[in-house]
């Protein structure tokens, strides 16, 4: 097993780790809870140390005093720029979970180049209509909204709250009615897409995958490409399972940091880390 | 080139002080507690129930 996959399942083990909250069916209530964690991790997931930032982030828009939570807001800033989507690509638990479905053995399926480009572009609008303006103009009289992404979208909360809490937890279980049914049916096909394609929720539906990609650019973590080296043999394009032309677009709003690209290079022209300052040879590629 | 390499560097760590600034407001206005709040009760929406 590679360093990712390790620090993948140390970090997802170590922000969910009350294991006992799983016994008892009830979650973490202690003052970690202050803190985000920076990768898609619901907090009623009863392992949970931290907070998701995007449920808090809804939390915040929908209470009675704030708009864009400024707290939520920041952090999510400040993890971007510094590392951009090396958080989805080594610390979301949710992403490692869709890596780990992708390796049971079945038929491997590709998404054409040309749904993958237009696919790819919901996650931004699911960013945009669900955790942003839904929870800010549909407030209600008491000037509290619903968190809609965690509502009606989101399979981590099913998968890591909902499922394990419904287990230990008898009383919720009486609860349970068509919400439920339509977020399971969600999970499943979550699940199903997992199995057969990389990572079909971090390239489609992540708003947090959507709103770290936009540092992917810009951020102090970053891929470059040593042109001198690079002979386009398009080894790093064929390794790259988020489908990314690596040598042309090392720092692709798609790319998670999963390090493919320059193992799979023969000439070592890829280098990744922090301050690397070569946007210029992206460029001369592009222009060519 | 070096002008663009000074710029980008310019303009992360105005990103960074920018992020730290927001922090420190939504600390100052007590977001912290709301995220609090909602974090350590069970979010029925969350897990599909309520």
């Amino acid at each position: 097993m590679d360093k990712r996959k390790w620090i993948q399942a140390l970090f997802a083990f170590t922000t969910n780790s009350n294991v006992q909250g799983f016994f008892s069916g009830k979650i973490y209530r202690g003052k970690l809870k202050n803190v985000c964690v920076p990768g898609l991790n619901c907090y009623s997931c009863p392992g949970a140390l931290g907070a998701c930032p995007i449920g808090a982030m809804q939390a915040v828009e929908g209470s009675t005093r704030y708009g864009v939570s400024m707290y939520v807001l920041g952090f999510l800033v400040f993890v971007g720029i510094l590392l951009g989507r090396f958080v989805c690509g080594w610390l979301c638990p949710f992403g490692w979970i869709q890596e780990l479905l992708y390796r049971i053995p079945s038929p491997k399926r590709k998404v054409p180049k040309r749904v993958n480009n237009v696919l790819k572009w919901l996650k931004y609008g699911i960013l945009l209509v669900f955790v942003i303006l839904l929870p800010i103009l549909t407030v209600n009289e008491f000037g509290l909204s619903t968190p809609y992404f965690c509502k009606y979208i989101c399979p981590a909360g099913t998968l890591e709250g909902g499922v394990p809490l419904l287990l230990a937890n008898k009383p919720l279980r009486s609860a349970v009615g068509l919400l439920f049914t339509w977020k399971m049916a969600i999970l499943i096909a979550v699940i199903v897409a997992s199995i057969l394609i990389f990572r079909p929720f971090c390239r489609y539906l992540c708003p947090l995958g959507a709103f770290y990609s936009l540092f992917n650019p810009i951020s102090f973590y970053r891929y470059s490409v040593d042109q001198t080296k690079c002979t386009r043999c398009g080894r790093c394009a064929k390794a790259c399972k988020m489908d990314i032309d690596v040598f042309q677009t090392p720092n692709a709003l798609e790319c998670i940091r999963c390090g493919e690209c320059v193992k799979a290079c023969p000439e070592q022209a890829i280098s990744c880390g922090f301050g690397k300052e070569k946007p210029r040879q992206t460029k001369r590629v592009q222009s060519e | 080139m070096e002008q663009t390499d000074r710029n980008s560097r310019l303009l992360r760590w105005g990103i960074v002080a920018a992020a730290v600034v927001m922090i420190g407001v939504g600390l100052w206005n007590g977001e912290n507690r709301i995220v609090l709040a909602k974090a350590v009760q069970i979010c029925l929406e969350c897990i599909g129930i309520g």
